[in-house]
């Protein structure tokens, strides 16, 4: 009970340092979200002024969510959005693993590599979309004139319905390495180093050490770094929007992009609002069973 | 612990919300803020002003426009100082905006109720504004001189929304030198697209990577060349879609096959990426047809001789034509109104402000005497402007209706599978008017 009372307390006092942040989040996240609710439930078409009366007055209650769920285009996104994470997450975690691992190794040259290696964290993606239109660019891509080399005829990235999601993919993956990396460095830096020296004593391998040490003492740092690419991979648009604009033929149409379409290009907002709502459920969703699978891998250190 | 895992849960769930609310609009807020406001005067030099017209209180309207952005904003503050000399009591704060941000922008600050008192409208947004019931009835406007279509245009359940501000045409745009090479006659007013099939193959035997002519299989040329081939889209009292009639599959086949079967116009894939109009400037293309805006950028840019003609069409000529339009945001107060309305009058159909825009070489102001606008035709190149007006008599006009972008899009789509050869033409327009039917309700 008292242990109670003392968190409580801090709470309190956590309260004020924490309230520009919490304004910013009510006002720009909660609101709009709560607003969204209402609006999924009307025909407005995001034309017009808005006014509370308008929610009333446009009421066509669930019909946005059932055109949704009988339509095959929801799922299709879904859909869409499922194979990029297929092919993202892996590969992702591979070279984000890769990149941490350079960084840790103390050469002469990590301080540089961590520069470079942020660089396309930092670079906005619209820039970063038109840089890798043009290098997945079938006749004049630079991507394709390197296969070439190697005698290999590169596809048509990004008009061709197969391979335009996986350029999306390259584009992604070479963009969040430089993030992940850095918080998995962050992780490897944080374990202790009497643990593989305690292994090297007992004549421990390099297969051993990485897969008894570092990964279960870095599990907590990949479940963040999980839990976060989960969900920006759900809501990839920027990329979309400027590489392939959804196409070639729908074939990267996914659901952010399908929601700014529907919101400011076809004027139909209230089914755009209950997209967003479904597209979050299905986030929140596969969060929980994150949070709930972490049991089975995670290991907190007490 | 128990307590501490719930609240660990709870943030993450709350993190979650977060983050699919606002991740999207985070990264787009790296698009270049490109709206510069422009108040170019405030209101105390009106009473300085000796021949006052107006009795009224001074006035400051706001007026938005997306054609001004990237060259001519010094051309629109011209016109604007203009019309503050003759009606000194209306101030005007002019906001030019980037055609990509402009609609978003828009729709935003018209849903919130801070809409700018006038605003520049293209014909895909119209329809879809004017039925929305947000734009004022323009019907007690003077609209003396001003181009008949395009004022039809701008009219929506027969009331008269919106007044033409400018307006281009699309002409077959072409490469005399190729002409010359493959040592064929040059295109005239006369050919049919037969013709221009017989052309583009023999530019494209000049070479690999020469192409005879590049007309994109999308909605927007697509409904034009149905017209050629005496199709449409919808029926005439626009009340279901013809989308998979015999003219259209013609007119889809015809597109197609210059891509899939005699590849005079490049596919996609040779395309790799490249712009229409580069590979125009690159000197190796053909023909193109292309809107009046072309004629500064490849006066520039084309390193050879090009002239012009009137797009052929097939059994009858079509072409497009494009306008914008000016129009009044009904949430205005009365005052901002009248004024909005007194300041898009002079800038559509005024003399002064037509001289200005021509001057500039900016675009043509939509008046009907074509005569005004002769100086236009003393530029060159092309040398033979007058095909711009003589495009005039066969124009097409895109269908209005609510759902515009929806339709164009679902086109768009279904044609140009068809060009890319994964399904015939007759295919692709059953699929695309059963789609249409699904999506749209029309009137």
């Amino acid at each position: 009970m008292a242990m109670k009372n003392k968190e409580r307390k801090k709470i309190i006092q956590a309260i004020p340092f924490m309230l520009p942040s919490i304004a910013g989040m009510v006002l720009f996240s909660l609101l709009p979200m709560l607003i969204a609710i209402a609006l999924s439930f009307t025909g407005w078409s995001g034309l017009g002024k808005f006014s509370f009366s308008m929610v009333s007055k446009q009421f066509i209650g669930l019909e946005n969510y059932q055109r949704l769920l009988s339509k095959g285009e929801f799922w299709t996104a879904v859909g869409h959005v499922l194979y990029f994470v297929v092919l993202y997450l892996p590969l992702s975690f591979f070279f984000s693993m890769l990149v941490a691992l350079i960084l840790n190794s103390g050469r002469k040259l990590s301080g540089l590599y961590r520069i470079l290696y942020y660089i396309p964290v930092l670079t906005s993606w619209v820039a970063a979309s038109l840089i890798w239109k043009w290098v997945l660019s079938s006749q004049y891509g630079v991507f394709n004139s390197i296969l070439s080399i190697f005698g290999m005829q590169g596809p048509d990235w990004l008009t061709s319905k197969y391979w335009a999601m996986p350029g999306i993919v390259l584009a992604s993956v070479w963009k969040d390495m430089g993030f992940y990396g850095l918080y998995i460095f962050g992780g490897l830096r944080t374990i202790d180093t009497g643990y593989y020296e305690a292994a090297q004593i007992d004549g421990a391998g390099k297969w051993v050490t990485l897969t008894r040490i570092t990964i279960p003492l870095l599990s907590p740092t990949l479940f963040y770094c999980l839990i976060m690419s989960l969900i920006n991979a759900f809501q990839i648009f920027p990329q979309v929007q400027i590489m392939t604009g959804g196409g070639p033929n729908g074939a990267t149409q996914v659901p952010v992009e399908r929601i700014y379409t529907y919101a400011f290009s076809y004027f139909k907002m209230g089914y755009a609002a209950a997209f967003s709502w479904l597209l979050f459920l299905i986030i929140l969703a596969l969060t929980l069973i994150q949070l709930k699978a972490q049991k089975a891998w995670v290991h907190y250190e007490t | 612990m128990k307590a501490k895992r719930l609240v660990s849960m709870g943030l993450a769930v709350v993190l979650t919300a977060g983050l699919a609310a606002c991740g999207s609009s985070q990264n787009k807020s790296t698009t270049e803020q490109t709206a510069n406001e422009n108040q170019t005067e405030t209101a105390e030099s009106v009473s300085t002003e000796p021949n006052d017209q107006e009795s009224e209180a001074p006035v400051t309207i706001t007026y938005a426009n997306f054609n001004a952005s990237g060259g001519n904003e010094e051309t629109l503050n011209k016109m604007y100082e203009a019309f503050h000399k003759a009606y000194p009591n209306i101030t005007v704060e002019i906001e030019t905006i980037a055609m990509n941000d402009y609609f978003t922008t828009m729709q935003t600050r018209i849903a919130g109720g801070t809409g700018p008192d006038c605003l520049e409208m293209n014909i895909e947004n119209f329809g879809t504004y004017a039925s929305q019931g947000i734009l004022e009835d323009l019907s007690g406007a003077g609209t003396e001189g001003m181009n008949q279509t395009a004022l039809e245009a701008f009219q929506y359940d027969g009331t008269q929304y919106g007044l033409p501000e400018n307006f281009s045409t699309v002409v077959l745009v072409y490469n005399k030198d190729l002409f010359d090479k493959a040592g064929i006659d040059y295109p005239d007013d006369n050919w049919t697209r037969d013709d221009v099939d017989a052309a583009a193959a023999k530019i494209r035997a000049l070479g690999d990577d020469i192409y005879g002519i590049y007309q994109p299989v999308t909605y927007n040329e697509f409904y034009k060349v149905a017209a050629q081939y005496g199709g449409s889209l919808l029926n005439s009292d626009k009340s279901a879609f013809t989308i998979n009639s015999e003219e259209n599959v013609a007119a889809l086949q015809s597109m197609a096959d210059r891509v899939q079967k005699t590849n005079v116009q490049p596919t996609e894939e040779q395309m790799g990426g490249m712009g229409d109009w580069d590979l125009f400037e690159s000197g190796r293309l053909g023909m193109i047809p292309t809107g009046t805006w072309c004629f500064n950028t490849f006066k520039d840019a084309c390193g050879f001789n090009w002239d012009i003609c009137v797009e052929p069409g097939e059994t009858q000529k079509a072409t497009h034509f494009f306008a914008n339009a000016l129009v009044v945001n009904k949430a205005a107060s009365a005052e901002a109104k009248a004024a909005a309305q007194k300041w898009i009058t002079w800038l559509a159909s005024s003399a002064e402000a037509a001289q200005i825009r021509l001057d500039a070489g900016w675009d043509l102001p939509a008046l009907d005497d074509t005569g005004k606008l002769s100086s236009y035709l003393e530029q060159t190149p092309p040398e033979h402007r007058q095909a711009v007006f003589d495009s005039l008599n066969y124009i097409v006009m895109p269908p209005v209706i609510n759902d515009y972008q929806q339709m164009s899009d679902i086109i768009t789509d279904c044609v140009s599978k068809a060009a890319k050869g994964e399904c015939t033409a007759k295919e692709a327009l059953d699929d695309a008017q059963s789609k249409c039917e699904a999506a749209i309700k029309l009137n």
